[in-house]
């Protein structure tokens, strides 16, 4: 047993769901207990989805046990065929229903159904929600696209002269990370060097288009995490080779294009040349000097994390002083990407362990999922969104896209806004004492509404991390019977004793490179048993270790 | 003080000649289960520790579900069973204990702890009363460990509460038969509700008053044969039954909601303290006046509007006798998960003649009524709302409903706004 509050992912069914929202004209039958319809408001609120998922749920009870579940699953996949008539219906159990074990595939079989059926088998005790979406994902590809596969040993024919190159877009799902706007930028990535998009899938894909999968000439995988399974198949059975490189930020997007261009046999030059991308001459301009070396962490899935890091270092300057992810399928290849900064990667689905890190690392920004945002924010340290788990804000109503040209200048943006600009910085740090500079103000261009609380400013109330966050209105029971109850739970570690003037000297420095410095200057003293801090000691840790 | 009834008034007969047509169905039901409860009631019982024994989808629910309510760090958490929990590859009940362990050693502040059942944990037939029990030995007298059932195959949303509540009553002290008459508020409110309704009663002269469940868990009241309750939420049978068989006597009433509603439920203690009219009338009607005028505020955009109520929590009864008493709504549908005839008999005595009620629910069949009878407003669940409002109809989450302090005269003007802005925005908006 595994005790928790918070989780990246969620169940591997509602991996499934999102493929089977993303798509048209499937339907999934989900043999699960009343309370699993919850999964229903993550597309309808979180996404804003204005259908209901195309889920039915059997909803048994425990009156049902031992006696119908069965009969009441075959039941609710007659009426959904009838009502809902899709091309394809894929059947499946939640955690409650693989325990009684009705073998909903089998139960489907025997209602002689003229469509396809594609039943779904996601261990919920041991598998999370992207591998749900992957396996849901490659069992759909599978069962329609694989009668047209070409028999084994056959040769790929060869593509006529005249024919433009072609490729299927893999992998974006419903409740994805600015998946709508990557399809968007990515097809036009690719019509920029001549290649044609023949399928999207499974975002607005139908069955039949899965059928004519094999058709495009190579794949390009969007999200490893839900499409490569699906590609390993395809190329197996198809001779259709797929894509590598995840086109985020600048570095990225040339790989990917070169890698494409390869596949294609066409030139990327022309793609390359002019300036696509806003982001290397704003990272240039004399502005962004200030970026220089902004420690910052990085946590979210694997192949988001993999590129913010590649991001951080080479095209805003950073320095990466920690990198993780939850995604335990992608823990070899970000482990790799660690390695190449120095680091030992985080491998958790523990957001405490996750939390323990980043107050470790007293890092200036965070780069995360909400679940950092929220950590963060205790914490008082910028944070920018980069990966799922999904919130309501991370379906913004402007085109933003994370992958290629655009999304680099999208980055650019997000990421830089959380921290204080340069002159600004500088004056915070110069005039101290002026009497309209506080701890509580964030950067101007934050609103009034930006506070910052952290370890260095009192702990009102201990803000935890929660997930999707549901729009749910603020005036809420939960909240006015919270109203008397405040958790303090500043954890102050064993620390030398700071005399009151270098106490006050400390208080000079701004806020947001504070804690390092108390830190540091703790350090210090630790490793020379200094047991009184005094203005010296600060100045002589401050030279010890640098700005 | 005034002196107290030694018999309990009759409770009214009205309401059981005309008994409403319920239509009972069965089928899809998109209600949450009753962990959902725990949403709230983390929040009220400040002292106590909700331990979900389940599966990742319950900590997703729960996570879904609380999202952006959590200011502090929630009082609840998962333990999430795994395979080998499932293969006997590990001990069930030994990991629960080391689970346990590890979140008391890190909460000392815990003086309560629930396990709470789910799904998972009742399908493999893990027994959390004899968990509770051996914990309880364990931890006592530091932490207290009880258990109820959450799950969705017992379960339907609010009925969480009363699943809790009722693993609260075997643990109430007992009083005895001597004792002076007391009152017992049961069902979770908003505190700033709860406070208003204790002025009250105060205020009326009933000075021996509890409230279940209390703010600390170390302040259980009192239950025995003179302790009389009233029921501040519809959905607590259980709770209500398991209270009776320790001698306490319900005080039949509608349920506090709207001015007539209130009124109703604080006189059905008032006439059980033999409180005379007059007094009863000083202390209610400067309330009642001001709850009048804040209701009426919104008549002007509700009066004849048409509504329809997905089930939900079984509030949806009461709101809808207010809706309509006061503020003349028409109701096309009423549905509720369950119907409770007995705790509901003074609502439904008060409901307009021939209105149609449902119990459980075929979601897909109701859609199609709702679509068909095209109300004004319709009151849905989230994962509803938005693919309703997209085909035209005006939609208010229930959900909201119970997350939002609605109770008493102070709140009915609040009550009926929520139920007035969908529409009032409906007519802004120009996009
Ligand atoms: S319905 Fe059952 S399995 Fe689903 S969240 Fe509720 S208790 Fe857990
Ligand atoms: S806060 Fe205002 S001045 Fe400071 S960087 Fe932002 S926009 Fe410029």
């Amino acid at each position: 047993m595994q005790l928790t509050v918070w989780t990246y992912e969620g169940p591997p069914h509602v991996g499934a769901m999102r493929v089977a929202t993303a798509m048209r004209e499937v339907h999934y039958v989900l043999h699960a207990p009343q309370g699993d319809t919850y999964a229903d408001l993550l597309f309808t609120m979180i996404e804003r989805r204005d259908r209901r998922p195309p889920v039915t749920y059997t909803t048994f009870q425990a009156r049902d046990l031992g006696s119908d579940t069965a009969e009441l699953f075959k039941t609710a996949a007659a009426e959904a065929v009838e009502r809902f008539q899709p091309q394809a219906l894929m059947v499946g159990a939640s955690c409650t229903a693989e325990l009684i074990q009705d073998d909903p595939g089998g139960l489907a079989k025997a209602l002689g159904l003229s469509l396809p059926v594609v039943p779904l088998e996601l261990p919920s005790y041991s598998k999370k929600e992207n591998w749900g979406a992957a396996e849901t994902f490659y069992q759909m590809v599978r069962t329609l696209a694989g009668p047209n596969a070409p028999a084994p040993g056959v040769t790929r024919p060869e593509r006529p002269a005249d024919a433009r190159p072609s490729c299927n877009l893999l992998g974006p799902t419903a409740l994805g990370f600015r998946h709508r706007d990557d399809v968007l930028e990515v097809t036009k990535l690719l019509q920029s060097i001549g290649v044609e998009v023949q399928v999207v899938a499974p975002l607005n894909a139908t069955p039949a288009d899965l059928a004519r999968l094999g058709d495009a000439d190579f794949n390009v995988v969007l999200y490893p995490e839900i499409a490569q399974t699906a590609a390993g198949w395809l190329k197996r059975t198809f001779r259709q080779p797929h894509t590598t490189v995840v086109p985020i930020g600048i570095g990225a997007t040339r790989d990917f294009l070169a890698e494409v261009a390869e596949l294609a046999g066409v030139d990327p030059g022309p793609a390359l040349a002019g300036a696509p991308s806003r982001l290397p001459w704003w990272s240039r301009s004399i502005d962004s000097t200030y970026l220089t070396g902004k420690r910052v962490f990085v946590f979210g899935d694997g192949c988001h994390v993999v590129a913010a890091a590649r991001i951080a270092r080479e095209e805003l300057g950073f320095e990466v002083v920690g990198l993780g992810t939850y995604s335990r399928e992608m823990a070899r290849e970000v482990r790799t990407a660690a390695e190449g900064y120095g680091l030992e990667a985080l491998i958790t689905d523990d957001y405490l362990e996750v939390e323990e890190q980043i107050e470790a690392l007293q890092p200036e920004l965070v780069l995360g999922t909400q679940m950092e945002r929220h950590i963060a924010k205790r914490l008082g340290v910028g944070c920018a969104v980069i990966s799922a788990p999904v919130h309501v804000q991370d379906f913004p109503a402007r085109y933003a896209p994370q992958m290629g040209w655009e999304g680099a200048n999208v980055i650019f943006d997000t990421w830089v806004h959380p921290l204080m600009m340069g002159l600004e910085e500088h004056l915070l740090g110069m005039f101290r004492e002026d009497f309209e500079f506080n701890d509580e103000a964030g950067g101007s261009h934050l609103g009034h509404g930006s506070k910052r609380s952290g370890p260095e400013a009192p702990v009102e109330s201990r803000e935890a991390a929660p997930g999707p966050e549901t729009a749910i209105p603020q005036t809420s029971t939960a909240e006015a019977m919270a109203s008397q109850t405040t958790t303090p739970e500043t954890t102050t570690p064993v620390a030398p004793f700071w005399t009151a003037e270098a106490e006050s000297e400390l208080g000079k420095i701004p806020f947001f490179v504070r804690g390092k410095a108390r830190r540091n200057t703790e350090r210090f003293a630790n490793q020379r048993s200094i047991s009184a801090i005094t203005v010296e000691t600060l100045y002589d840790a401050k030279a010890h270790f640098g700005k | 003080m005034s002196q107290v009834a030694t018999t309990l008034p009759t409770p009214s007969k009205a309401g059981a000649c005309s008994a409403p047509e319920v239509l009972r169905e069965r089928g899809q039901r998109e209600v949450f289960c009753g962990l959902t409860g725990i949403i709230w009631l983390h929040r009220k019982i400040q002292d106590a520790f909700f331990l979900i024994v389940g599966s990742r989808t319950c900590a997703h629910l729960m996570q879904s579900a609380a999202g952006v309510m959590i200011f502090a760090e929630p009082r609840f958490g998962t333990a999430i069973i795994e395979e080998r929990d499932l293969a006997g590859m590990a001990d069930a009940n030994d990991e629960l204990d080391k689970v346990v362990s590890r979140l008391l050693a890190r909460r000392p502040d815990i003086k309560l702890l629930f396990l709470v059942g789910s799904c998972p944990s009742e399908v493999i037939k893990l027994d959390l009363s004899r968990a509770a029990q051996r914990l309880s030995k364990q931890f006592m007298p530091d932490v207290r460990v009880l258990n109820y059932s959450g799950s969705g195959i017992e379960t339907t949303f609010t009925q969480g509460e009363d699943m809790c509540l009722a693993a609260l009553v075997p643990e109430l002290p007992a009083e005895t038969s001597d004792a002076e008459p007391s009152l017992m508020l049961v069902g979770a409110l908003a505190d700033v509700v709860e406070d208003q309704f204790l002025r009250s009663f105060k205020a009326l002269g009933l000075d021996r008053i509890s409230v279940l469940p209390p703010r600390r868990s170390t302040d259980l009241p009192a239950v025995g044969p003179n302790t009389r309750f009233l029921l501040c939420q519809p959905f607590l049978g259980e709770t209500a039954r398991l209270l009776e068989e320790r001698g306490a006597q319900r005080l039949a009433a509608p349920f506090p909601l709207g001015v007539e509603g209130t009124t109703a439920w604080l006189k059905a203690a008032a006439d059980a303290w033999q409180v005379s009219e007059q007094r009863f009338r000083e202390v209610t009607a400067p309330a009642q006046q001001r709850a009048r005028i804040a209701t009426a505020r919104y008549r002007d955009q509700l009066a004849g509007q048409r509504i329809f109520f997905f089930p939900d929590s079984q509030l949806e009864i009461p709101i809808a006798r207010f809706l309509a008493r006061e503020l003349d709504m028409q109701l096309i549908e009423v549905g509720t998960p369950y119907l409770h005839r007995q705790h509901m008999s003074e609502e439904l005595a008060l409901l307009p003649e021939g209105v149609q009620l449902s119990e459980g629910q075929h979601v897909d069949r109701q859609i199609d009524r709702c679509r068909a009878a095209q109300p004004d407003l319709t009151v849905c669940g989230l994962g509803l709302a938005n693919p309703l409002e997209q085909e035209g109809l005006t939609t208010k989450w229930s959900i909201e409903l119970v997350f939002t302090p609605i109770q008493g005269f102070e709140q009915a003007g609040d009550l009926a706004e929520l139920f007035a802005r969908p529409l009032v925005r409906r007519t802004k908006l120009e996009v």
